[in-house]
């Protein structure tokens, strides 16, 4: 086996020993969180070592076994994979480093099977970015979706398990009732679920069936979150914030529209599709997905809980990225992968900041966040600059796939998509700002003394605000400096 | 004449042996020692037959050299030599168990009477399986039912008397159609033996009397089965029994009465036009898809987990109808590969409940709060199990998921690919009821001490390690199954 092939084993197996070595690590708390750490070290290692290769054109392969004649679990690193393993592990060990300070800060219980599961996450994570096939990506999905539910009910409250409920529920619901028979049919039909530039199902399905098909498999990667399939988010917020950021910001939901592009672009085809009409095929997803991003924005204006917002402003920015890709052209697929990567970043800073702020101040409502940018200027400093990306303003990363999207709509003559993405770019700034504005330039209410909510506090701990800086910090690095993302984004392109 | 020429007849006359051996020295540490060291041995005899009919095609033994059709056939093909495996696999893993399991559940007096009865039952399916005479399948079949009976009987709940009776009854009445079927097929063909029966319906393909006889054998034999809604014996037969006779009667019994079925069906009324006349298939999908829906809604709202998975065996066993009544390639390998992978779950499944029963002193709901604290492998295991009826990848119920779809979609019945997915949310309703119960309910304050002991453990891993196995790995049963789907497709040749 050469280097590289040992490589994408590595990044599978390296978290799943991480997982067991924590497991053993239970009792030593100090030991499993330095165990943590250098698992999430060492899987961005073996990202790294993957990183130069694929640049350069290389597309690593390895095929473990064949599950049915045909059907085989293996795996390929092409460049939008990369992208979506880089960000997963890289942001894993800031996350990690969050987790440390807000589970002790918190004095949660569980910390172990915390862990454990959030190791057990990232190699399913990998093996969904890797996947060769669809068949692969299907199997890491469902996994993914059953690790993560122990981290969502975390808490085992009766709120948990409700939030629990529809967690597995939708995910599980939608991948079982809509994506397992797509994968059924696209095997009967093209005689492999193998990930081709081109697609596999060129000239084997007319319009009618192509658009059925395309309804099946984005509704059916419910992770996407497209509306009506989207309440699971929301419900996830139940978690401790840690999962919240990096799972349901990062690895879940970018899982969910990274397999919607690999999906329109290895299966379906761009051109394909494109020439079956986009009226037909692509047409009505585009409209779904213009639907989310305007309705998840009007409701993340009127939510009060500061998760909440975040978790429709989640909603809301996915369904550019699934938009983007069903616009189809060149421009905008770029700017579909560019903002998996930008979202993650800025999101999992607002995630960042909002645990901090009730970690320090246990506050949970945008009501009460008046003047807290006075006692964690840090916080919501980064705050701010992920917020700027988020409604896509310089100098932030944001701006430049949404520099991108629009580009490509423009050069489509999709102006629907324009005016779109035009309304919601207000509209985040509407349920922004105001906070930003609440933190920085409202005095603090006088507080009754012996209010819970009105305690002095400062920042909350140190590991958190490393952390959230870090994140705003890449954030902003991206914006002066996007070439690696931008050149893996395009090499998803290249023939 | 070596020995192994012999294999198919030893292969029911070890255990049939053992049987009597057991009652005349009583003791019951020696009747186990005979019954496992029968068991292990029935095995190896699948396990070489199997590999034989691999290597040389379907083996026919004339028991006594009498030749067929005047004598009893013995013929081991791929189809049957698969559902060998499986019977005796399943009795080599839960005869290790049963020890503890029995020493708990059963009083000492009784004991050698649970080895007695165990191994009569292991030989009337593996007579069943193998024999190719029609009578004959009768005549184990009632030598199953009535060790059955007796083993159901020997439940620590005084209701397991009720549920002996039950089944008694209901099993009576499926005899009896079987033996009223098998009787007209004689009257029409003037042979008993099933090949043979096979070439000659031909002429009386259509005659009254013969669509009499598929009637009379579907209803008998569907009972045996308990498909929907011919099932009411089967839940309370489950849910009382002593848990080890649960784990092998839900891995086996009701697979090797699909097995008749099919044999039934492909082999004797395969070459034959019965089904243009009667509408068999449509029949099967009908009560397949009411079984599906029906014990699986009613799966969710039961209270004892014995109970909720023995209506969830009668669900899964729509599963393996429904692939039947496609009459394709693909539906017929997800029946035999189904029969398969719902058996090893499904004894893995009640070998777990039975160590609950143990340990937690009952399987209701409100009994296993904190299942996930208290036995934590044990629970996790039931999950892993559990994610296998739903047919999550990665374990052997996705397989089966994969062809019933695969069948549909390539007749191209949408609607029905929906129902086959929608059934499996029910079962995800009834999974994560246990789910919820174990995991995010405190352990009771009356329960006791007890350790699971290391001979019920190891043999439930082993099932629940297979579960996983044969979801990653399918050249066993997909491989058998396809053979023996190639071998009825061509009808007995």
């Amino acid at each position: 086996m050469a280097v590289p092939e040992q490589a994408i084993l590595a990044a599978l197996v390296v978290p799943v020993v991480g997982a067991m070595l924590i497991a053993l690590a239970g009792r030593l708390p100090n030991l499993r969180e330095t165990i943590t750490l250098l698992t999430a070290v060492l899987l961005l290692a073996c990202v790294l070592r993957l990183l130069s290769g694929v640049m350069g054109g290389a597309q690593p392969a390895l095929a473990l076994f064949s599950v049915l004649p045909g059907l085989q679990i293996a795996f390929k690193v092409e460049t939008l994979g990369m992208l979506f393993a880089l960000i997963a592990s890289g942001l894993w060990i800031l996350n990690s480093l969050y987790s440390i300070g807000y589970m002790r800060g918190n004095q949660e219980a569980h910390q172990t099977r915390f862990y454990v599961c959030f190791a057990l996450a990232l190699a399913a994570t990998m093996g969904i970015a890797f996947a060769a096939n669809l068949f692969t990506l299907f199997v890491f999905y469902e996994l993914l979706t059953l690790i993560t539910y122990p981290l969502v009910t975390h808490h085992g409250t009766e709120q948990a398990r409700a939030g629990g409920r529809v967690y597995l529920g939708l995910l599980m619901g939608t991948s079982i009732v809509f994506l397992l028979p797509a994968l059924v049919f696209i095997w009967l039909v093209a005689g492999t679920t193998d990930f081709t530039p081109g697609g596999i199902l060129a000239g084997k399905l007319g319009a009618a069936g192509l658009a059925g098909l395309l309804a099946l498999c984005m509704f059916g990667i419910g992770k996407a979150a497209l509306m009506p399939f989207h309440r699971w988010l929301p419900a996830a917020m139940v978690a401790p914030t840690p999962v919240s950021a990096l799972l349901h910001a990062v690895a879940v939901v970018k899982a969910g529209v990274f397999s919607v592009v690999k999906v329109i672009v290895y299966v379906f085809g761009v051109d394909n599709l494109a020439s079956a009409g986009s009226g037909s095929a692509a047409g009505w997803l585009i409209a779904v997905a213009g639907f989310t991003i305007v309705a998840a924005s009007v409701v993340a204006l009127g939510a009060d809980n500061l998760k909440r917002r975040l978790a429709y402003s989640t909603i809301s920015q996915l369904s550019y990225v699934v938009m983007a890709a069903a616009v189809l052209a060149p421009l905008s697929l770029i700017g579909a992968a560019m903002h998996i990567a930008a979202h993650a970043v800025g999101k999992i800073t607002l995630f960042f900041a909002a645990g901090a702020i009730y970690t320090a101040a246990h506050k949970t409502e945008v009501s009460q966040l008046d003047g807290i940018g006075r006692r964690m200027p840090w916080t919501m400093g980064a705050f701010t600059i992920a917020a700027l990306s988020m409604i896509g303003l310089p100098p932030a990363v944001g701006f430049i796939s949404k520099w991108y999207m629009l580009s490509g709509a423009m050069e489509a003559r999709q102006w629907w998509v324009v005016t779109v993405i035009a309304v919601s770019t207000l509209l985040n700034a509407g349920y922004f700002l105001p906070i930003v504005y609440r933190a920085f330039f409202v005095a603090p209410s006088d507080g009754i003394p012996g209010d819970p909510h009105h305690h002095p506090h400062g920042e909350a701990p140190l590991p958190m605000v490393i952390a959230l800086t870090a994140t705003a910090a890449i954030t902003v690095l991206l914006f002066f400096m996007p070439d690696v993302p931008l050149a893996l984004a395009r090499g998803m392109l290249a023939p | 004449m070596s020995l192994a020429q012999h294999l198919p007849a030893l292969q029911v006359v070890v255990p049939l042996i053992a049987a009597p051996l057991t009652v005349l020295l009583r003791r019951r540490s020696l009747a186990f020692a005979i019954v496992l060291a029968a068991s292990w041995t029935a095995l190896a005899i699948a396990v070489l037959l199997w590999l034989q009919v691999g290597e040389r095609g379907t083996i026919s033994y004339a028991i006594g050299s009498w030749p067929a059709p005047w004598g009893i056939e013995y013929r081991v093909d791929r189809l049957s030599a698969f559902v060998l495996v499986l019977v005796a696999g399943i009795a080599a893993v839960v005869l290790p168990y049963s020890r503890a399991s029995i020493e708990a559940e059963v009083p000492p007096q009784q004991q050698y009477l649970f080895y007695t009865m165990f191994v009569l039952c292991l030989t009337g399916l593996l007579g069943i399986t193998i024999t190719g005479d029609a009578f004959n399948i009768f005549v184990f079949l009632e030598i199953a039912s009535l060790s059955t009976y007796v083993l159901i009987a020997l439940g620590r709940d005084r209701r397991a008397l009720v549920a002996a009776y039950q089944y008694l009854i209901m099993g009576t009445i499926g005899a009896t159609f079987i033996v009223i079927g098998i009787g007209l097929l004689y009257l029409m063909t003037g042979t008993l033996n099933l090949a043979d029966m096979g070439r000659r319906i031909g002429v009386v393909q259509t005659t009254r009397p013969v669509l009499a006889a598929l009637a009379f054998l579907t209803v008998g034999i569907s009972l045996k089965l308990a498909l929907f809604p011919l099932h009411q014996w089967l839940p309370n037969a489950y849910a009382y029994a002593p848990s080890a006779v649960s784990a092998f009667l839900a891995a086996t019994a009701t697979k090797v009465a699909v097995y008749v079925l099919l044999r039934f069906y492909f082999s004797v009324f395969g070459q034959s036009q019965v089904f243009e006349k009667l509408p068999m298939p449509e029949a099967m999908l009908l009560l397949a898809l009411a079984g599906m829906f029906a014990a699986s809604t009613i799966a969710i709202f039961q209270t004892d987990l014995k109970r909720l998975f023995a209506y969830s065996s009668v669900g899964q066993i729509g599963y393996i109808i429904l692939g039947l009544s496609f009459g394709s390639t693909d539906g017929l390998i997800a029946t035999i590969v189904h029969l398969f992978n719902h058996g090893v779950t499904k004894g893995a499944i009640f070998m777990l409940l039975g160590g609950v029963a143990l340990v937690m002193g009952g399987t209701s709901l409100s009994r296993v709060q904190g299942l996930g604290k208290r036995m934590p492998l044990t629970s996790f295991g039931i999950v892993i199990c559990g994610l296998s009826l739903i047919g999550v990848p990665g374990t052997a119920g996705f397989i089966t998921k994969w062809y019933l779809l695969l069948a549909a979609l390539q007749k191209g019945q949408w609607w029905l690919v929906f129902l086959i997915v929608l059934s499996s949310l029910l079962a995800a309703a009834y999974v994560w009821r246990f789910v919820e119960a174990a995991y995010f309910r405190e352990v009771r304050k009356d329960i006791g001490e007890t350790v699971l002991p290391w001979s019920m453990a190891v043999p439930a891993g082993l099932l629940v390690a297979a579960t996983v196995y044969f979801g990653l790995d399918t050249t066993f049963t997909v491989g058998s199954a396809r053979q023996a789907v190639a071998l009825l497709m061509g009808g007995l040749r």
